[in-house]
């Protein structure tokens, strides 16, 4: 299942990473890797573990076995003399920097401004000084197509305007990996194009690698590379979005597209 | 009654020496129970068992003792042990950890109601414990805590009244020689229920400020509190989670879902 070729490392990697939930296995020894630069659309059924994994590589949740790697370096577990050991919180801290996230509810942080939610980390994670977070703010605010709310608050916003803004949010740490988690599923229809016109954007303006878990099938045939369709924590079928969206092999993955795009 | 009058004017400059006792007391003591409560309120929900457990029985131990048992200990206890405090530091000692305490469970379920997509969100922006804490979270649920708080607030001024016990000149000291002066129950205890009134009302209104300008940094409420809100007497219905709005159909995603 390890797509590595040899010399490269991967900007992701899972080995054998098994997630329960009390007596609930989400996923179950699974293998997979994404190269530097790929966009990944997973699929499947809800309760399939794509969430979940999107989650294991924020460390939103702790791994019950197996080992992720990001960049090849260790993120969860080290081999550290004969055994393995948690890889400590401050080295963590400085593999998640370049790890990025959006997620279907937003999440900005309602007692700041546009602008204080975006320059926050910036400043005080990557240690910009303030005239150079607002600069970048700006720019990313344009991206985005608010630059006029820069001063508003968070809680005036629109669902899109709101989502628009936590995607301007996490660009602005400047991450290598990019989490999509749902992020047009609690937005209104009409609202769904602007949020996906400003990732079509980012997918052809930027080199970073994409992890998108959507419902959006147009949209992840444009923007991917590479389509997993997940099953029980397992990879069921894996191939180019061209193939897996109009001649899918396998009779689980053709039963839920045409579920999905009835 | 004109003589009671000019018995309560010879002894106003007392007042007010009395007054700043039972001020200082109920400031001091609000304080450090600000201190313990935050202190207390994290570490009853951290997952380390070291810090939860101790924090569970100290929160138990001095909710679930008497406040006038606890002065009297430290008054009258403590200096076999070694430890000898002025009475005034007793006192703001006893309502800090009596009185921080009950706040530790206010703190504690109003940080439980910020939502967890807060520390998630900061988490994925990589920021420092401390730093979620101290930008994030807290001034989330500081918004949720200041009704409660505020309800405490008054009933710590009130506790302060305890302190007459251990030799300390404050209201309720002032009270009693009002009446020993006067001789006249009815007339010194209405004056003193009604100074009392009038430092928990000023209390009260400074707390309905508080909560209405940390309401205001999280964009509820309205830009300028109305003078109603601000005078008004009892403490604001409890309110929703600061949450960002979500869209209508936002179904909520519950933690550990896969």
């Amino acid at each position: 299942m390890t797509t590595t070729a040899p010399g490269t490392v991967p900007a992701i990697e899972f080995r054998d990473v098994v997630k329960r939930f009390g007596d609930h296995t989400v996923l179950d020894g699974l293998s997979f890797s994404v190269p530097r630069g790929q966009r990944v659309t997973l699929i499947g059924p809800s309760g399939s573990g794509k969430t979940t994994i999107l989650r294991l590589l924020m460390t939103l949740e702790e791994l019950s076995d197996g080992l992720i790697l990001i960049d090849g370096d260790p993120y969860t577990y080290e081999y550290l003399g004969q055994k393995w050991a948690p890889v400590p919180e401050k080295r963590r801290r400085e593999v998640r920097k370049r790890v990025g996230m959006v997620f279907q509810q937003f999440n900005l942080f309602p007692n700041m401004t546009v602008l204080e939610n975006i320059i926050e980390a910036p400043m005080h994670v990557l240690g910009l000084s303030k005239h150079e977070a607002v600069q970048r703010a700006e720019q990313l605010l344009e991206k985005v197509g608010m630059p006029e709310k820069r001063d508003a608050r968070c809680t005036d916003l629109s669902g899109g305007q709101q989502q628009r803004v936590a995607i301007a949010r996490a660009l602005a740490m400047d991450p290598e990996i990019l989490l999509l988690d749902e992020v047009t599923s609690a937005l209104d229809p009409e609202i769904v194009a602007d949020v996906l016109a400003v990732l079509r954007d980012v997918a052809q303006t930027t080199d970073i690698t994409m992890l998108l878990v959507t419902h959006e099938m147009q949209f992840a045939r444009e923007v991917s590379d590479r389509v997993l369709m997940f099953d029980h924590g397992r990879i069921i079928e894996e191939a180019d979005p061209e193939t897996m969206f109009t001649a899918p092999s396998h009779p689980r993955t053709q039963e839920f597209l045409k579920a999905v795009l009835g | 009654m004109s003589d009671h009058v000019q018995t309560l004017l010879d002894r106003l400059p007392r007042l007010g020496e009395a007054v700043l006792v039972t001020l200082e007391l109920t400031l001091g003591g609000a304080v450090l129970a600000l201190v313990v409560a935050v202190v207390l309120g994290f570490g009853s929900r951290t997952r380390t068992l070291w810090v939860r457990g101790p924090s569970r029985v100290i929160v138990e131990f001095f909710r679930g003792t008497s406040l006038v048992v606890q002065l009297f200990w430290i008054y009258y206890v403590l200096p076999a042990f070694g430890y000898e405090l002025e009475a005034l530091a007793v006192g703001i000692v006893a309502l800090g950890l009596n009185y921080g305490a009950y706040a530790s469970e206010v703190v504690r379920g109003s940080i439980e109601s910020v939502p967890q997509g807060q520390w998630e969100a900061s988490v994925a922006l990589n920021l420092s414990w401390f730093h979620r804490v101290r930008r994030v979270i807290f001034p989330q649920a500081w918004a949720l805590m200041i009704p409660m708080l505020s309800n405490l607030l008054v009933q710590l001024l009130k506790g302060s009244a305890l302190a007459y016990y251990i030799t300390l000149h404050d209201l309720n000291f002032w009270t009693v020689q009002l009446r020993r002066s006067t001789s006249d129950t009815v007339f010194s205890y209405t004056v003193g229920l009604l100074v009392y009134f009038v430092i928990a009302y000023a209390l009260t209104w400074f707390m309905n400020w508080l909560e209405a300008r940390a309401k205001r940094r999280l964009g509820i409420g309205p830009q300028r509190p109305s003078l109603r809100e601000t005078l008004r007497l009892e403490p604001a219905p409890v309110p929703t989670a600061p949450t960002a709005p979500t869209a209508p159909a936002a179904g909520v995603r519950t933690g550990g879902a896969p």
